[in-house]
Parts: C-alpha cells; structure tokens; sequence
C-alpha cells in the first residue's frame, strides 16, 4: 500500500509542481466550450440541446490531453524499472498513477462543468446531473485512456495512434453519459443511462489497470 | 505478490539473507544474426563485488537488465536461491543509465518517492545524501543539478532503500575521484555487510573480488 500511495503522492505534486495539472485540462475545457457559440452561431435553443454532447466531447478530449505521457515520461526517467522492483503488483503501480491522473483532470472537469454549462444555456434541471454523469464516466475515460498509454509507451509521439486506439473505445461511456445529462434536461428519469454508465466505469475498472500492467510488461520484453 | 518491507526487519538486515544466492544458467541473448552471449553460467553469492567487464556493445547492461527480471533471456534461467517464493525484483537495487530522478521534484522528493516504492527509510535520506557529498541538495529541484551531482542524488537511494543485491550498470559514469573513491567504499561496506553486488564498469573498482568478462563472447547463430 506504500507504493501506490508513493506513487500518488508523487504524480499529484509533479501535476502541482509542473503547472500542467488540473488547471491545463480545465482552460482546454473553458477554450473548447467558449469557442461553441461562435461556431455554431446565437441560437440559443440549439445550443442548449446540444450542451450535454459538446461538454461530454470536450471531457473525452481533455482526458486524451497528455495522456501520451503518463507512462512515457516514467519510461524515459528509468522510473518504471523502479515500479517492477517494488515488490508489489505492477497492477496497483499504474492504479494509482490512473487515480492521480483522475483526480487532477476528470474531477475538476466534473465539478466545473455545471459552470461552463451555463455558458452554453444548459437546461438548470440537467446541470446535476451532467455533474454526476461526468463524475461517474470521467474515470471510464481514464482508465481507457491508462491503455493506450501503456500500449504506446515505447512510441515517439504516440498521441496519436493513442487517440485512435482510445477514442472507439470510449464511446459506450460517451453515449451513456450524454443520455444521462440529456434525459435530465429533458425531465426524463435518467436512473437508466446512469446504471450502464456505472457499469463501463467498473468494467474498465476491472480490466484496465491488469491490461495496462500487461503491456508495460510487454513493451520492455 | 506482497510488498516486502526489508528495511523494517530489525537489526542488521543482510545478515538475514547471507544465504542468498543470484545464480543464472545457460543464458542466451540473441541480436539478430547473432548471440551477444550463449551458455553463460554466473553465480553471486553474499559478500561478493563482481566487476563485470567486456567492450562497449558486448552485452552488460542488456545482462544486467536480464538479472534484474526486466526482460527475459532468450535461453537459460536466472534463479534466487535463498530467497523462498518471494519476488526476486523485491531483493534487489537496479542502477542504471536512466536514474528514475524526475527533474521537477527535489532531490529530497525524488528519493523519498523512491523509499516509499521500494519499501525503505524516508528519515534516512539526509544521511544519505551526506554519505555521497551532496547534503546541501537535499531540497533544490533535480533540474538545476550537474551530471555528477544528479548520479549521486540517484546513487543515494542504495541507502535510503536496503536491498541485498546490488545491480549496477555504470554507477561510476560522470562522478568525480572522490565520489568514486565514495561509491567503491560503500559497495564494499555492503558487500562486508553481507551483501552482494555486480558492477558494470570499466575503471578500476577498489572493492572487486570477482570478475566477469563478455569481450569474446559474440557468436554467429547458426
């Protein structure tokens, strides 16, 4: 348990440290949601009906952010052979760097986004539960995300390749999460969409970080 | 696998496993049309500084590397006799090119992230640090550091974290003759301690009392 906590701590402090963390994922959302209006023009009502979408792709887009260099900067440092001769399990390694990478991407976007809602005149019943939708898909996201990070470590300039290999994938949790904010601005029970999102955030939840340890496992071979 | 804590056992740590022995036999390790080695047997035992030797490309660190458990070798087996079903990689250090230091963090913050992977010592990092000469880094960002300073940073949490085994690839590389009057001592201190280690290096290593040679030892594969 010391290690994962060592690892959190210590990606946490570098997103603080190097200024890239929360805060670069949060102005790419503001910069994506704020440029909308002037894309699509001053209808008010479409905007509003396309909100949930518009902010689900741009929390799909900010999770991708620097995700490239989740594992590849530990690879480069010589960091990960450290991570195999700790004496636990690989697996629980890249869980925690998937926590702390949640943490200062997927959360403060969750939390933020009933805000830039407002932006683009989301329906005031929906702003909660697109909170909640996020809250429970952003992880989804993540731990997608955590491998295809893994799959590209060996890559130059994977980012890429990792967004194709993420982005298919993320799309269950992107349908169901959108359903769920647009059956709230609609008045419609949402219990549904919100069940199945559940569900993909504990099926990555459960595959990711072992198929993640996996191809790191591979790709030093 | 469970996390093994081996600086919590009391007292005198490597006396515990003075009965451990990194024996591999029979290794292969294919490079395209040939083999970088075939058949190579070596044991290291508690108390022994083997110095391994061999001409630029001849196979050291890809050895060492092999030992550690990063990546296994195309024929033969790398055993830890001694050390029951534990994991192997929980009993030893591996130093190499790439000191896993990352340059926002301090010197303080790197090795205390490294004491709480490896299941060792934070309070004894500023001890450490003097041990190699570098005290007064303790809390300046790793980025700012010399070459030379930033090696014995990293070269430091072979005391912060205790391991019977030392893998070394190059620790003296870019270090000035103090400090590698520093790192042969302290790897005689630990192999007198009971320990072990294997140091890939081509200067002289005062603490030496075995070698292993790879320059001739490329074969065509057939």
């Amino acid at each position: 348990m010391s290690a994962f906590s060592a690892v959190l701590k210590r990606d946490l402090r570098l997103a603080r440290r190097a200024g890239a963390g929360a805060s670069l994922g949060l102005m790419f959302f503001l910069v994506l949601i704020a440029i909308v209006p002037f894309a699509i023009g001053a209808d008010q009502k479409l905007i509003s009906r396309l909100a949930p979408a518009l902010l689900w792709i741009a929390a799909l887009l900010a999770t991708l952010l620097g995700l490239d260099r989740l594992f590849q900067a530990d690879e480069e440092d010589g960091a990960l052979d450290q991570f195999l001769l700790s004496g636990g399990s690989l697996t629980m390694l890249v869980l925690a760097k998937a926590l702390a990478h949640w943490l200062v991407t997927g959360l403060p976007l969750s939390l933020a986004a009933p805000v830039l809602g407002l932006m683009l005149a989301i329906e005031p019943q929906a702003m909660l539960p697109l909170s909640l939708s996020l809250l429970v898909g952003t992880p989804a996201l993540t731990l997608i995300g955590l491998v295809g990070a893994a799959l590209t470590v060996s890559l130059n300039r994977g980012g890429l390749l990792l967004s194709l290999l993420v982005v298919p994938t993320a799309i269950p949790t992107l349908i169901f999460g959108v359903a769920v904010a647009k059956a709230a601005a609609e008045g419609r029970d949402f219990a549904m969409p919100l069940t199945v999102l559940c569900g993909t955030t504990l099926f990555a939840l459960a595959i990711s970080p072992i198929a993640a340890a996996l191809a790191l496992r591979q790709a030093r071979g | 696998m469970p996390h093994i804590n081996i600086a919590g056992l009391p007292g005198g740590f490597l006396t515990t496993f003075s009965s451990l022995r990194l024996v591999a036999s029979g290794l292969a390790v294919r490079r395209g049309p040939r083999f970088l080695f075939r058949g190579l047997d070596m044991s290291l035992a508690s108390g022994q500084v083997m110095q391994l030797t061999g001409p630029n490309g001849s196979g050291k660190s890809t050895l060492i590397r092999l030992l550690a458990g990063f990546s296994p070798p195309d024929a033969g087996t790398v055993r830890l006799e001694g050390a029951g079903e534990e994991y192997p990689g929980a009993f030893l250090h591996y130093f190499g090119h790439r000191e896993g230091l990352r340059p926002a963090l301090t010197a303080r913050e790197n090795l205390a992230f490294l004491a709480g992977l490896l299941g060792g010592d934070e309070a004894r990092i500023p001890d450490a640090l003097g041990k190699l000469g570098v005290a007064r880094l303790l809390d300046l960002p790793v980025r700012v550091l010399s070459e030379g300073q930033r090696r014995r940073v990293a070269l430091a949490r072979l005391l912060v974290v205790d391991r019977p085994i030392w893998l070394l690839d190059e620790p003296l590389a870019s270090l000035d003759v103090e400090a590698i009057a520093t790192v042969s001592g302290l790897v005689a201190e630990h192999a007198k301690a009971g320990g072990m280690a294997l140091v890939a290096t081509h200067q002289p290593l005062a603490a030496t009392n075995a070698t292993l040679d790879l320059s001739g030892r490329r074969e065509a594969a057939a």
